[in-house]
Formats: C-alpha cells, sequence, structure tokens
C-alpha cells in the first residue's frame, strides 16, 4: 500500500518538476528578453550607453530599449560612470528602490574598479555597495561590449531557475556560502 | 586700456596695501592686500571697465608663508584685457572679503575655495559646501590632504552606503622626480601578495633599478 | 436659468507674474530633481521651491561627479593627465585635450606648428559638431521629440568614426600631447572628413526643418529662461549662453589661438537670450564649423606636427633604442615630466559649452603645483536660478536642456 502511495507521489513530484523547468524556462526567456534597464549614467560612460540606445547599435533588438529612469519599473540597473561618495547614498536607495528581481551591470572601469579615478572622493567600484552581476572593462567600452554584457547576463539569466527559487530571496547573496551566479567580466 | 595701465590706476587709487606686480608670458598678476581687495575689485569693475571676473581659485602653498592664496581673474569683455590679482592669507586666518557684491558669478568659486582649502569669505550669503557633502569633514585641495582620502563618515541620509575609506593607491601616483622611489618596486604586478608589496615598499632598496 | 458670466483667462505668463507678486493660496512645495533624473543630463540636483506649478526659488545641488582632478593632476605629469581632460567635457573630448595642450604649451613658451595648429582647429570644431549635435538633441528629447535625437545621433556616430580613424579611440580620445599630437593624421582621414562635411549640412537642415518652426518646439522655448545681457556678464556666463543674451564675443575672434586668426567664420549672436535664441545660436554654430573645417582641410600646410625640442616631445623610437641622448630624454620625460619653468598662466579657450579654462601654477618641475580647472558649465549653471524663477517646471526642462551643460566639467 505505501510502496503504491510512494509512486504516486513520486510521479506527481516528477511531473511537477517536468512543469515547473517547462515554466521555469519560459519565465526565464521573458525575463531575459525584456531587462529594462535602469540607466544610472553618471558620466561619459553614459553617453555611450545613449549611443548603444540610439540607432546605431539599437539595444532594443535586445529588448532593452526601455530606458526607465523609475526605479520601481526597471529590472537591469547600468551603473555607467564614476560613482562618488556623494552620489554613493543615491545609487544605494534606487538599487533599494527597485523590485526583485533584478540585475547589475558594472560598465566600465569606473564603476567596475574606480577607474583611473584613485582619489580620495571616487568609490572604488560600484561592488562595494552593490551586488554586481557582470563587469564590462573599457573607458568607456565600446557599444559592443555593452551589447556583449548584456548578451552574456541573458545567458545567465535564461540558467536560472526562478520558479524554483521562488520562495528564496531571488537576489542570492555574493558572498557567504550561496550560489554565486556571476560575475561575468567582459573585455571592452 | 592694458594690463599695466589698469595696474597703474589701482596703485594711484588704493595707495597702500597693493603688493607686488608681476609679468609672465604676457600676463600681469597683481598682490592686493586683503583687506583692500573688496575695494579694488569694485574699483577696477567700475572705473576700468573689468566687468567680468572669469575665474577665482584657491592655492595652497604648503610650506610658505603666507600658506594660502586666492587668485582672481579679471576680464574687461570691452577693452579685451585680463588681469590677475591675489590675495595672500596665513594659514590659521584665512579669511577674506567675499567679492560677490561685484561679480555675482563670484558665489560658486567661492564656496568651492572654502569646500576645498578652507578659505572662508566674509560677506558671502551662503558659504556652505558644494562639491563635498555638508559635514564633510576635511578640505581635499589641501597639500597635507593625501589623494587617496581620509575616513570619513557619509550624510545621515546616506548611511546604507557605508563609509568614505581611503582608495588603495598600489604605490603610485606613477612619477619619479629624484630622491623618489623606483617605479620598478612600485609596480604592483610584480608581486604576489599584498603582504610581500607592503613589505617591499616600506623597506627602501638602494640598490634596485630605477 | 443659465446666466452669463466673465471668465478671465489667464495665461501662463501672467500667471506666473501673479505667483511672484502675491501669495496664492496653498503653501509652497519642495521638490526634489535629481541626481538621477533623465532630464538633467548627467548628475545635477535641484530643489524646487513650487507654488502649485509655479517655481519660486531653485537651489542647485551639484557635487555628485566630483572626482578630485585637481588633486589628482598635482600627482600627474603634465602628459598624464591628458586623459583627465577627455573626461572633462566628455561631450567634446578633442576640444579639451586642444586647450590643455595650448595651456601647458603657454607655461613651457612653445608654439606649435602651423600643421599641428590647423589639426588642432580640426579636432576642436569637429567636437563642437559632436557636442551641439548632442545638445540639440538631448534638448529635443527632453521636450518630446524623440526623432530628432536619433537623428543627431546616427550623426555623430560618423564623428565618432572620424575619431576613430584620427586617434583610435571613438570617445575619449587623448589625442593631443605637450608641444603636438600623439601622431600624425592619418592619410584616410582627409577624404573621411571630406566626405562626412558634404553629409552633415543636410543633416543640420533636417533638424532645423523639424524644430526650428515647429509650433511646440516655439511654444516651449520662446521667451522662456530670458537671461539679460547685463546679467549674463555678471553671472560670468560664457559661450553660446552669453553670446544668445547678445554680447558678440568669441575667444576664437577675440584672443584667436591656434591659428583661428587664418580662418573666414561668423559668430552668431542672439538677441533676446531666451532658449530659442541659445538653440539657433548652437544651430548655427555648426554650420559655421562646418565652413571652418571645410577651409582647415583644404589649406592644411605640410610640415611635422610636433615642436622640435627633444625636452618637450618625446624622441623617435628608432633613436631612442639607439642613442643615448635620445634615450635619456625619452626617459626623463616618462619618469619625471616635462620640466616646466615656474609660474603662472592661465589660458582658456572656447570650447562648445563655453570658455574652458586652465590655471596653472607651477614651482618648476614635471607636475604642476595647483591646476584650476575652470569649467564653463560650473559657471554657466549659476544662471539657472535667474533664468529659471517665475517659470514653471516644465519651462525648467526646456531651461536646462538650452544651458547644455555637462557635469564632468562642473564638478571635475
Amino acid at each position: 500500500m505505501s510502496s503504491v502511495v510512494n509512486t504516486a507521489v513520486d510521479l506527481r513530484a516528477e511531473s511537477r518538476d517536468v512543469v515547473v523547468t517547462r515554466l521555469d524556462s519560459a519565465v526565464d526567456w521573458a525575463r531575459k528578453n525584456s531587462c529594462w534597464p535602469m540607466p544610472m549614467g553618471l558620466a561619459c560612460c553614459a553617453i555611450e550607453l545613449m549611443a548603444t540606445g540610439a540607432s546605431r547599435f539599437d539595444i532594443s533588438r535586445f529588448g532593452a530599449e526601455v530606458m526607465r529612469f523609475s526605479p520601481r519599473q526597471s529590472d537591469l540597473m547600468v551603473v555607467a560612470g564614476t560613482c562618488v561618495y556623494k552620489m554613493a547614498g543615491v545609487v544605494k536607495r534606487l538599487w533599494e528602490q527597485m523590485p526583485n528581481p533584478k540585475w547589475c551591470i558594472a560598465m566600465g572601469a569606473c564603476a567596475s574598479t574606480g577607474g583611473m579615478y584613485r582619489s580620495y572622493a571616487v568609490v572604488q567600484g560600484i561592488d562595494r555597495i552593490l551586488p554586481v552581476d557582470v563587469y564590462i572593462s573599457g573607458c568607456p567600452p565600446r557599444p559592443e561590449a555593452l551589447l556583449e554584457a548584456l548578451m552574456a547576463l541573458q545567458r545567465q539569466i535564461e540558467n536560472e531557475k526562478s520558479i524554483e527559487n521562488l520562495r528564496q530571496d531571488q537576489h542570492q547573496p555574493r558572498m557567504g556560502g550561496a550560489p554565486v551566479r556571476g560575475p561575468i567580466v567582459v573585455q571592452g | 586700456m592694458t594690463p599695466q595701465a589698469a595696474v597703474q590706476q589701482l596703485v594711484e587709487h588704493l595707495g597702500e596695501g597693493v603688493g607686488e606686480s608681476a609679468e609672465f608670458r604676457g600676463e600681469v598678476t597683481m598682490v592686493v592686500g586683503r583687506d583692500k581687495i573688496a575695494a579694488a575689485c569694485r574699483f577696477l569693475k567700475e572705473h576700468c571697465g573689468f566687468d567680468m571676473l572669469t575665474d577665482l581659485s584657491g592655492i595652497d602653498n604648503y610650506g610658505e608663508e603666507p600658506r594660502f592664496a586666492v587668485a582672481y581673474h579679471l576680464y574687461s569683455l570691452t577693452h579685451r584685457c585680463p588681469l590677475r590679482l591675489k590675495v595672500l592669507l596665513d594659514e590659521d586666518d584665512a579669511l577674506v572679503d567675499s567679492v560677490v557684491g561685484v561679480w555675482s558669478t563670484a558665489s560658486w568659486h567661492e564656496r568651492e575655495a572654502y569646500d576645498m582649502f578652507g578659505i572662508r569669505f566674509a560677506g558671502h550669503p551662503n558659504l556652505k559646501r558644494i562639491l563635498m557633502w555638508e559635514g564633510y569633514p576635511h578640505h581635499p585641495l589641501r597639500k597635507d590632504f593625501p589623494l587617496a582620502g581620509l575616513p570619513a563618515d557619509l550624510p545621515a541620509t546616506a548611511e546604507e552606503a557605508g563609509r568614505v575609506e581611503t582608495a588603495n593607491m598600489l604605490g603610485g601616483p606613477y612619477f619619479s622626480g629624484p630622491g623618489q622611489r623606483g617605479t620598478v618596486s612600485r609596480e604592483p604586478r610584480q608581486y604576489d601578495t599584498a603582504a610581500e608589496q607592503a613589505d617591499k615598499l616600506s623597506s627602501p632598496n638602494k640598490a634596485e633599478p630605477v | 436659468m443659465a446666466t452669463q458670466r466673465e471668465m478671465e483667462i489667464i495665461d501662463s505668463a501672467y500667471r506666473a507674474q501673479l505667483a511672484l507678486e502675491e501669495e496664492l493660496s496653498g503653501d509652497k512645495m519642495l521638490v526634489n530633481m535629481g541626481p538621477s533624473h533623465p532630464s538633467t543630463h548627467g548628475v545635477l540636483r535641484v530643489i524646487l521651491e513650487l507654488d502649485g506649478e509655479v517655481i519660486t526659488d531653485l537651489t542647485t545641488d551639484i557635487g555628485y561627479l566630483h572626482r578630485g582632478d585637481e588633486k589628482i593632476a598635482e600627482n600627474m605629469t603634465y602628459t598624464q593627465f591628458i586623459p583627465y581632460t577627455d573626461r572633462l567635457d566628455y561631450l567634446s573630448p578633442l576640444a579639451n585635450n586642444v586647450a590643455y595642450a595650448y595651456a601647458v604649451e603657454k607655461l613651457l613658451g612653445v608654439t606649435v606648428p602651423p600643421r599641428c595648429q590647423y589639426i588642432r582647429v580640426i579636432c576642436s570644431e569637429l567636437a563642437r559638431i559632436s557636442s551641439h549635435l548632442l545638445g540639440v538633441g538631448a534638448m529635443s528629447i527632453d521636450l518630446g521629440a524623440m526623432s530628432v535625437f536619433l537623428y543627431t545621433f546616427a550623426e555623430r556616430e560618423k564623428i565618432y568614426n572620424l575619431c576613430e580613424c584620427l586617434s583610435g579611440a571613438r570617445f575619449t580620445t587623448s589625442y593631443t600631447r605637450i608641444g603636438g599630437l600623439a601622431h600624425d593624421m592619418p592619410a584616410e582621414f582627409a577624404p573621411m572628413l571630406r566626405q562626412f562635411l558634404d553629409e552633415i549640412p543636410a543633416a543640420i537642415d533636417e533638424t532645423d526643418k523639424l524644430l526650428s518652426r515647429n509650433k511646440i518646439f516655439l511654444a516651449r522655448t520662446k521667451d522662456i529662461g530670458v537671461l539679460s545681457r547685463a546679467d549674463a556678464i555678471d553671472l560670468g556666463t560664457t559661450g553660446p549662453i552669453l553670446r544668445a543674451s547678445g554680447v558678440d564675443w568669441d575667444i576664437r575672434k577675440v584672443h584667436p589661438y591656434s591659428g583661428y586668426e587664418y580662418f573666414d567664420f561668423e559668430v552668431p549672436v542672439g538677441t533676446v537670450g531666451d532658449c530659442y535664441d541659445r538653440y539657433l545660436v548652437r544651430m548655427e554654430e555648426m554650420r559655421q564649423s562646418v565652413s571652418i573645417l571645410r577651409q582647415a582641410i583644404e589649406k592644411l600646410p605640410e610640415g611635422p606636427v610636433n615642436v622640435d625640442d627633444p625636452k618637450i616631445v618625446l624622441p623617435e623610437k628608432k633613436a631612442v633604442l639607439t642613442r643615448m641622448e635620445e634615450l635619456i630624454h625619452q626617459f626623463i620625460q616618462v619618469t619625471a615630466g616635462i620640466n616646466a619653468p615656474p609660474g603662472e598662466v592661465y589660458f582658456s579657450a572656447e570650447n562648445p559649452k563655453g570658455e574652458l579654462g586652465f590655471y596653472i601654477v607651477s614651482k618648476g618641475g614635471g607636475t604642476p603645483h595647483r591646476l584650476k580647472i575652470r569649467g564653463p558649465s560650473f559657471v554657466n549653471l549659476q544662471a539657472l536660478q535667474k533664468m529659471s524663477v517665475g517659470h514653471m517646471v516644465a519651462d525648467l526642462i526646456s531651461i536646462l536642456g538650452s544651458i547644455d551643460f555637462v557635469m564632468g566639467e562642473c564638478d571635475r
């Protein structure tokens, strides 16, 4: 009797897995193809970000054209430019205001490590205040590099198990034992 | 109106309280006493036609007396003639009259000089920090303030962003003068660990190649 | 039973005037705009005191991009600082490179050869077109004309191609060196530039057709943000803002540098000093820049691009690797920097945003004792309060777009 019950339970678990996997793929596909960026355009990299959004490089092909300046409506924060300490609180607060799921791209040398500005006023890398998924090197990185970073992020998103992870906090911390999803480094 | 003519008129008008005037690369710099600067600026604007203040900057001559200087770059649109005035200030009494009443544009320049050097301007309507945040405890462009910065607190509204930390200079800045450590010992890629680098940087190595 | 009542129709200008004169009902509201805001063109924070929609007071809060350039300059040699000048006005990096090189050359007391001067003029004017295209494009996307933004960015991509051909980088070029240029103009640059000059007037005309007689654009920019001539001079504004307010002043004409005295061009001057005038001045400056570029590329002289002084310019690599004297010069320049005489200079250039000035105090040696960067946007932004009080919040967007500032050179 119990074996029948166990088998029934197992079968249901398998079918649940199949449903969940299919749902995962669908949700991940939707998420990766509609990453609406929140352009944290701080300095020169913002100009290359705008150029990526313009017609020659056309980030719209990747579904990321809708540059929402409202954090409540965006998924992807592209930190483009130097973050100085005066601005750090603002960036952090906007990051906290973004709803899950959210990702972050550190575009350029200044956002990744502080860049060539080793000075008293510059945060030496935006990953000191937020978890970053993709780092792009370059000063500024070419729009192609930003698109490559977006594609790398999309590859990462499509492998996320969104539904399975629904119960847990979507954005796992970078350090402390939880599965690390990145960081991915893209040469710009 | 040439800069020299303007200087001449200024000296005649002010009498004493005016220092030396120097010329370098075709520019005239005139040192003015700090209690005479506002009167000098007003005279130059109203009588000599210097209607624009192009720039106002602080200078820190650390190690010299007087320590601070404020340089005023005046310009006359009608006569197409520039002039530089300088005021020298002691370290413990870095106070000078504001020239906001003469040219409104001095407002932000003076705030920046206060923010970066700690030079105070008497009579300024709003002498607050402009580039760093209110409550930042240091004056960054002073020579005794390191380029990497000093630890400080962020404003209360931005507490979640952590604290201001010093930047890791990795042995830089990367140029050498006589008597300085060689570039080889400062090159960060040479070391396997931070400890090794710190060890190397702290001990002077006389036999190293430059 | 219907009664007839007289209704008073109050238009926006009259309402703004009323708001300033008398206390309308209700308390004033403090609204924060920025530093992350699509229309602030960078990280600018503006704190508005509003009475309904009308701005009664405005406070500008800058410093959200203060990177410590001037302190960094005190710790770098003159040549090492050149990449930092790119990032000042990051919409026109070539122009900043040129201005900085001339400032240090003034300190050293050297004059670059004519070919270098002409190439630097080409750099400055290309940067001017690039910056104004973005200025007009950003202003129009803020006002709702999105197509203009895409058109101007397409033209800027052509300028990026030219910059890439010239210096190797699309954007942050670091092309000039003290005493000359990084390298001479490549052979394929001149035909590319000529082709660009054939195409750009059509693009400027297209933008003109879309905006200049557009009723909505006119309604949003005419008589908005008026800055009188006296105020413009008192506030120290320079560049298109000063010219739009009626002051005929352009450093290229008044104190010509880099051979500008040999070029034939006009300086557009406005009359009213409103947003529309500033827009028209920028459009006309682009056309004049095209004319200067044509003259420059036709009259480009032959010859060396660097000053013939081994203490200032790096010697040829062949000589460095084989001869002692050149090796020593290379070594000293790279490690310790160019030995500048003690003294102080102020040099200013006509950048697209206004007068970019460098005040260099040198106590001898390879690094400056003090390098003050007089950023035009820092000074121009002071005029924001004067221009905006009494207008409505939507007008503030037009005004911000028309000032065309960039925070890189404002905060440094």
